[in-house]
């Protein structure tokens, strides 16, 4: 009785409201079957994997907890992975923001020929990938890289970079400071979207500029800022290209990164079991992370409620 | 009556002399904004620089101390030998047949589904859209084992399908919520007014929605297009035998395989070759990265 009943609602909807819930789910198809298949069967297959042992060729073997021990306790190269990527990121993004902020400040004057300088800042963010990777091998170079070549030319013996434990990882910082024009064309958005009767307001209040810059532009634009912080660090735990073939993960691990490491376990080693823990590892971490900044906004981002329904 | 507009008038002289204060100060400022810009775009355009001169280059000169800047006699041969060191043509021909399957999948489907969310209620809709949100943050890395075991057991290793089959589902979360978002922005009464004369949903979503959102399909394609051209990652997981290979990887195999003295001429050519389409692509279709950004809501 009540399958006839589905049935024949599901074939003819009698509603105009049932008509649209199928077809609501019509339309969104592509991706819940996507999402299904893609997305959550994947993830729980990642989670089950990271229970077993499985190199490809012998059925998979539960080995319980131990992959997650092994990680935890008998694996130095998951910590330094660990390691890098946290410097990677916590050097890395503080810088990223810091930079574009700047530059979108100094854009956001009523500059002539804003549009030229800002196409060139956002420039090097479209050409990301090997190219890019390729580019800044031979930039950094060590005998003909022109860094080392101009620090040649007044007599000063440049780093090794890429070849040195101890310059690597900040050469690979300063390739994704290369990309830094589109954190830049969003905080660049976010400040042009800041009501001029504001600063009017503040000045006439008797700001000064430094007072006005931390009373309206900074509470301004802390919802942009979080938005790149939370961007960045999605971003920067995920960066895979420019390691993979600047440095792969060398000099001595110094740039392994993160997802370097799951790779070279997944696809070099055939730990399928392993990486499925590393990879639900940085999840958690990514997690983890973006609950701590969402967590902390209320202190330090400002939402513009009632105004913004004003404008 | 009368106080209200002296504080009026004194308001209005207050902000009068602010603003003539401001434009004095703003002369110097303006100077020290222009150069501190210029000298961050001579840094942002000494490795591109860098890359042209040495691509022009006889091997030679490329390790000359002091530094050759101008290339003397420009080689743009060395366009010809990188680009032939490795079946480049053949890269080429791969990397354009999975970006543009991908591009038109990612957009289409994404427009479709953004059309869903936007227009349409259904029940859960609000729980799903949540859902959709949360799998932005996602790293790929969490489901890319068990989606290459997928592929494996349907023998699709080695073929494009993984690069471009996946695009048909819906195209990315990120770029749903852009259409989405533009969507929205599309005033209900058109639909009545179309239902009223007997459009159906999918007519009102093709012929109504879709030719408004033209600028945001705009945003989604190119992003779609730079997304796919610049993968690395997974071209390198799911392609093994090296004529399937897109430019990405086949553009890393050659620098793996120089061997002894590094071609770093013919690398740098290649290099700018392969970056030369998403520069044209910006280029000709910047306005719509900026309104890609803004249509997502990010103002301040």
């Amino acid at each position: 009785m009540i399958g006839q009943r589905a049935l024949r609602v599901g074939v003819q909807p009698r509603t105009t409201r049932q008509r649209e819930n199928l077809e609501f789910y019509l339309f969104i198809s592509p991706w819940l079957i996507g999402f299904l298949l893609f997305v959550a069967g994947p993830m729980l297959a990642t989670l089950a994997l990271s229970f077993s042992s499985w190199d490809l060729l012998t059925p998979p073997k539960f080995v319980g907890l131990q992959n997650f021990v092994h990680l935890l306790s008998g694996d130095p190269l998951f910590w330094q992975a660990l390691k890098v990527s946290t410097l990677y990121s916590g050097i890395g993004i503080p810088l990223h923001i810091a930079l574009a902020f700047c530059i979108a400040l100094l854009l956001n004057q009523k500059l002539k020929a804003v549009a030229v300088i800002r196409t060139l800042y956002y420039m090097p963010s479209v050409i990301s990938g090997v190219a890019v990777a390729v580019l800044w091998l031979w930039i950094f170079n060590p005998d003909f890289g022109p860094i080392n070549l101009a620090l040649r030319l007044v007599h000063v013996q440049g780093p090794l970079w890429l070849a040195s434990e101890f310059w690597a990882l900040p050469a690979l910082i300063i390739v994704s400071l290369w990309g830094v024009g589109s954190a830049m064309i969003i905080f660049l958005a976010g400040l042009q979207g800041i009501p001029t009767t504001l600063y009017e307001a503040a000045a006439i209040d008797g700001a000064g500029a430094w007072q006005r810059f931390w009373s309206v532009t900074v509470p301004m634009i802390s919802p942009v800022l979080f938005f790149n912080l939370v961007l960045g660090v999605i971003n920067s735990f995920q960066a895979f290209t420019n390691a993979y073939v600047m440095t792969s993960g060398g000099p001595n691990d110094a740039t392994l990164m993160y997802v370097l490491y799951l790779y070279q376990n997944a696809f070099q080693f055939f730990k399928m079991g392993y990486a499925s823990a590393l990879a639900w590892v940085l999840l958690l971490i990514i997690l983890l992370l973006t609950v701590l900044i969402f967590k902390s906004s209320p202190m330090w981002v400002y939402y513009e409620g009632e105004l913004r329904g004003r404008r | 009556m009368l106080t209200v507009g002296r504080r009026a008038s004194s308001y209005q002289a207050a902000r009068m002399s602010w603003l003539r204060r401001a434009s004095v100060q703003r002369g110097t400022s303006l100077v020290i904004a222009y150069l501190i810009l210029a000298a961050g775009i001579i840094l942002i355009l000494i490795p591109l620089l860098w890359m042209i001169s040495t691509s022009l280059k006889d091997i030679g000169s490329v390790f000359l101390f002091p530094p050759q800047i101008i290339p003397d006699p420009a080689l743009w041969k060395n366009y010809a030998d990188g680009w032939n060191a490795q079946p480049f043509g053949l890269f080429l021909r791969n990397t354009l047949v999975i970006t543009f399957s991908s591009m038109v999948g990612q957009t289409f489907s994404c427009a479709l589904v953004a059309f869903g969310f936007a227009r349409l209620r259904g029940t859960g809709s609000n729980v799903l859209f949540m859902l959709l949100l949360s799998t932005i943050m996602l790293p790929i890395y969490v489901t890319l084992i068990p989606t290459f075991i997928l592929y494996k057991y349907l023998g699709w290793l080695d073929t494009f399908l993984p690069l471009i089959v996946p695009s048909f589902f819906g195209g990315g979360p990120f770029f749903i919520f852009l259409m989405r978002q533009f969507f929205m922005t599309i005033p209900l009464e058109l639909d009545d007014a179309a239902r009223v004369d007997g459009a159906t949903t999918f007519d009102i979503f093709l012929k109504i929605c879709l030719p408004l959102a033209a600028p945001a399909l705009a945003a989604v394609a190119i992003f779609a297009f730079l997304g796919s051209w610049n993968d690395f990652l997974q071209p390198l997981i799911y392609l093994q035998r090296t004529d399937h290979f897109t430019l990405a990887i086949g553009l890393n195999l050659f620098r793996a395989e120089s061997t002894a003295v590094t071609p770093w001429n013919q690398l740098m050519a290649v290099s700018l070759l392969v970056m030369i389409p998403p520069l044209l692509v910006f280029f000709f279709a910047q306005r719509y990265f900026i309104q890609g950004i803004v249509i997502s809501g990010i103002k301040g």
